[in-house]
């Protein structure tokens, strides 16, 4: 009788472990608990973003250390989803149906949150804060129990196409962009905030396939278009290759490159530290490595945080920096939400966010938002490559919004 | 213990399996055996390939996102209904798993090995790839709708789909059952055990490796289909080298040669990660990992294996 046994066992378990809640006041909310849910890769390729999870666990642990939410605890509940889309619905199934979790915070991944979307707005429940770049999380129209947090690649393309109208008026603009989502919301962010001007500006934009070899032709395309500024959407394998190639052939346009490919040991080195001098990217996070913020306030506090709760982990690995910014972020939320930790005033906050400081932005990087743009961060603050390492320099740029 | 091998077992399991869920089950649960389902008909179309047939396939997650596009592409832009696109798929699958086939037939061992996973290696970019773009809807991927119970019948979406499932899957073990104990069972079963007698015995080789693969790449394909209407979503990065692996795995664990075993397989691919995970946020690969190496060590000829020890059977298959 094995198998009926396995099969009666698991019906069982099912109703054992559904949680006995003790006088309810909402979803996921009683007298002593608030429980919130996340999935994140702890196994599998993706799984070096599983110190973005453990540094959630360790804040909301500090957290209750100095007494929680409103009276209550924070029960958060992270589960492995090994970056697949199929066991990120399941996993937050689970959250939802089982744990009977108040809400989602930041579950990671572009597909794996496109995978959950439609079933989180169906049930009402909001999905707060997601883990990706991908532009489409601000769509309160169409997903009013979704938002995003970090900047989008379409919000930093509008900071580009500003900064270079002001700089240069005339400008005739170059863009050499990946043939994909990534690369295509860089092209609808320059639109946006060029408006009907775009056609003016543009010289020439070209693609590539993440399959290419090189983009040597379509650089010297660009080139021949006679135009002065360039912007590199590109991941970093071929940015160090534009990087070459533009100083190779002695063209010195404007030059942004995208913040994905930023990085200094896998683009800028290979790419040749002085035929990169003086591109331009942006920024919205503290370098922990940066000198410039050694003595800064708002990253002491975070190493200080760090060398109690996460002892003997890497800090120059910048996704503790973005963990803990979204966790302030939450904090802030909580602060407004007061007593009322209704579904409906979570979701009502996180439309509402007033704009905060968080230690580990950038200082004037304000994450706020109203019930018509769900983009909490849309400022970034450029950043120029000087040879030895990148200078933050200007104002902090905000997008055109969605 | 003679029950687990006698002829009335099959039905006494599929009717619990229809009814026992149906009356404990939370819709959550119902999820996770409906995957339970979909799994142990992938499994058990890689088994038919590998463990009847002797041919190694490191690469049946690739027709697994074949289905399951076909599914997701029919129902989101031609409106299909889910059940409509499951003949589609098996015949498209089919199809796939013919033309592989014949290069197959070329390489043993390792070899044939090495060339199903580069299949499963190459799957998610061809699914990304820009020509069928309109289609895959490229890295985003295809969102689908939820089949409601038809007929008004006063079932959850959960339930329905399960049920559904069950259905399919019951077909399919049924038709699998029926190869494998007849003359074409034995065929593949003489192919990978000793090809050369059975050529001498008149067993035509290739053709019968070649249906082999169209029937494995079939049976995996409706997988992929029912997997994609449970899911609720396709995206190329859900079907890469993990998921021909996990399949592997499945098949391994459960046991080669037993359609019983296919079952166990996919009850161990479905829960086995979540208790590592319970068990250790920081290392859930390891202890999953361990788990797996406990399981090889114990029962070496996989969990169908158990229930032959119990009921004092010898193997046949």
């Amino acid at each position: 009788m094995r198998r009926r046994t396995l099969l009666t066992g698991i019906g069982s378990t099912a109703l054992l472990a559904t949680p006995h809640i003790a006088r309810a006041q909402w979803p996921g909310v009683t007298a002593d608990e608030i429980r919130i849910g996340h999935t994140i890769p702890y196994s599998g390729p993706a799984s070096a973003y599983g110190v973005i999870g453990h540094a959630h666990t360790a804040f909301f642990k500090m957290l209750n250390e100095q007494g929680g939410v409103a009276g209550r605890k924070v029960n958060f509940i992270s589960l492995d989803d090994g970056y697949l889309p199929p066991k990120t619905v399941e996993q937050v199934r689970r959250l939802v149906e089982q744990d009977q979790v108040s809400f989602l915070f930041s579950p990671l991944g572009t597909a794996n949150n496109t995978a959950i979307q439609k079933y989180m707005n169906q049930k009402k429940i909001p999905q707060l804060f997601v883990a990706t770049g991908a532009d489409k999380w601000g769509d309160p129209e169409h997903f009013p129990w979704t938002i995003g947090w970090q900047p989008s690649y379409r919000t930093e393309a509008q900071i580009y196409a500003k900064y270079m109208r002001k700089e240069k008026p005339n400008a005739k603009l170059a863009v050499l962009y990946q043939n994909d989502d990534f690369g295509k919301d860089y092209l609808i962010g320059l639109k946006d905030a060029l408006g009907a001007d775009y056609a003016k500006f543009i010289a020439k934009e070209v693609s590539y396939e993440i399959t290419d070899a090189t983009i040597d032709s379509q650089a010297v395309t660009l080139q021949a278009s006679g135009a002065d500024v360039l912007v590199t959407a590109a991941t970093p394998k071929f940015a160090a290759q534009m990087i070459r190639k533009v100083a190779d052939m002695e063209w010195k346009p404007m030059h942004f490159l995208s913040n994905v490919s930023a990085s200094v040991g896998s683009v800028i080195k290979p790419a040749g530290v002085e035929k990169a001098k003086d591109i331009i990217t942006s920024a919205y996070i503290k370098d922990s490595t940066d000198p410039t913020w050694a003595n800064d306030p708002g990253i002491k506090k975070w190493r200080a945080w760090m060398d109690k709760y996460m002892p003997g982990a890497d800090q120059t690995d910048g996704g503790y920096l973005a963990a803990y910014g979204l966790d302030q972020t939450m904090v802030q939320l909580f602060k407004q939400c007061g007593k009322d930790l209704s579904r409906e005033n979570i979701m009502h906050q996180a439309g509402n966010l007033q704009p905060h400081e968080c230690d580990v932005l950038l200082p004037g990087i304000q994450p706020n938002t109203n019930p018509k743009n769900f983009h909490p961060i849309r400022q970034m603050q450029l950043s120029k490559w000087d040879g030895g390492s990148w200078k933050l320099f200007g104002d902090i740029i905000e997008g055109t919004g969605a | 213990m003679q029950f687990f091998t006698s002829r009335a077992f099959p039905w006494l399991f599929l009717a619990a399996a229809v009814v026992l869920p149906l009356l404990f089950a939370s819709d959550y649960r119902l999820f996770q055996l409906t995957m339970v389902v979909v799994y142990s008909i992938a499994v058990l179309g890689l088994n038919l390939l590998t463990g009847y047939n002797g041919q190694v396939s490191l690469g049946n997650g690739a027709f697994y996102a074949i289905g399951a596009y076909t599914t997701a592409i029919l129902m989101d832009k031609l409106g299909l209904p889910y059940w409509a696109t499951l003949p589609f798929s098996a015949v498209i699958c089919a199809g796939v798993g013919f033309l592989i086939g014949l290069p197959a037939l070329r390489l043993g061992g390792m070899y044939l090995a090495l060339t199903t996973f580069a299949l499963a290696v190459a799957t998610p970019q061809l699914l990304k790839y820009k020509a069928f773009e309109n289609y895959t809807g490229g890295v985003q991927g295809v969102v689908l709708d939820k089949p409601d119970a038809p007929f008004g019948l006063p079932l959850s979406q959960d339930q329905w789909l399960y049920l559904f499932c069950l259905a399919v899957g019951a077909l399919l073990f049924a038709l699998a059952m029926n190869l494998v104990r007849g003359r074409i069972g034995r065929a593949m079963r003489a192919i990978r055990d000793q090809p050369l007698a059975a050529e001498a015995m008149g067993i035509d080789i290739a053709m019968f490796k070649t249906r082999t693969f169209a029937l494995s790449a079939m049976f995996t394909g409706v997988a992929g289909s029912l997997g994609a209407i449970t899911i609720q979503f396709v995206a190329p990065d859900a079907f890469g080298v993990p998921l021909s692996l996990t399949f592997f795995v499945g098949m391994v664990v459960g046991g080669g040669a037993s359609i019983g075993g296919a079952v166990m397989g996919a009850l161990f691919i479905q829960f086995i990660p979540n208790i590592a995970d319970e068990i250790s946020k920081a290392a859930p690969g390891a202890v999953y990992g361990l788990l797996l190496i406990a399981f090889m060590f114990l029962l070496p000829g996989g969990l169908a294996s158990l229930i032959r020890i119990l009921s004092g059977k010898k193997r046949t298959a």
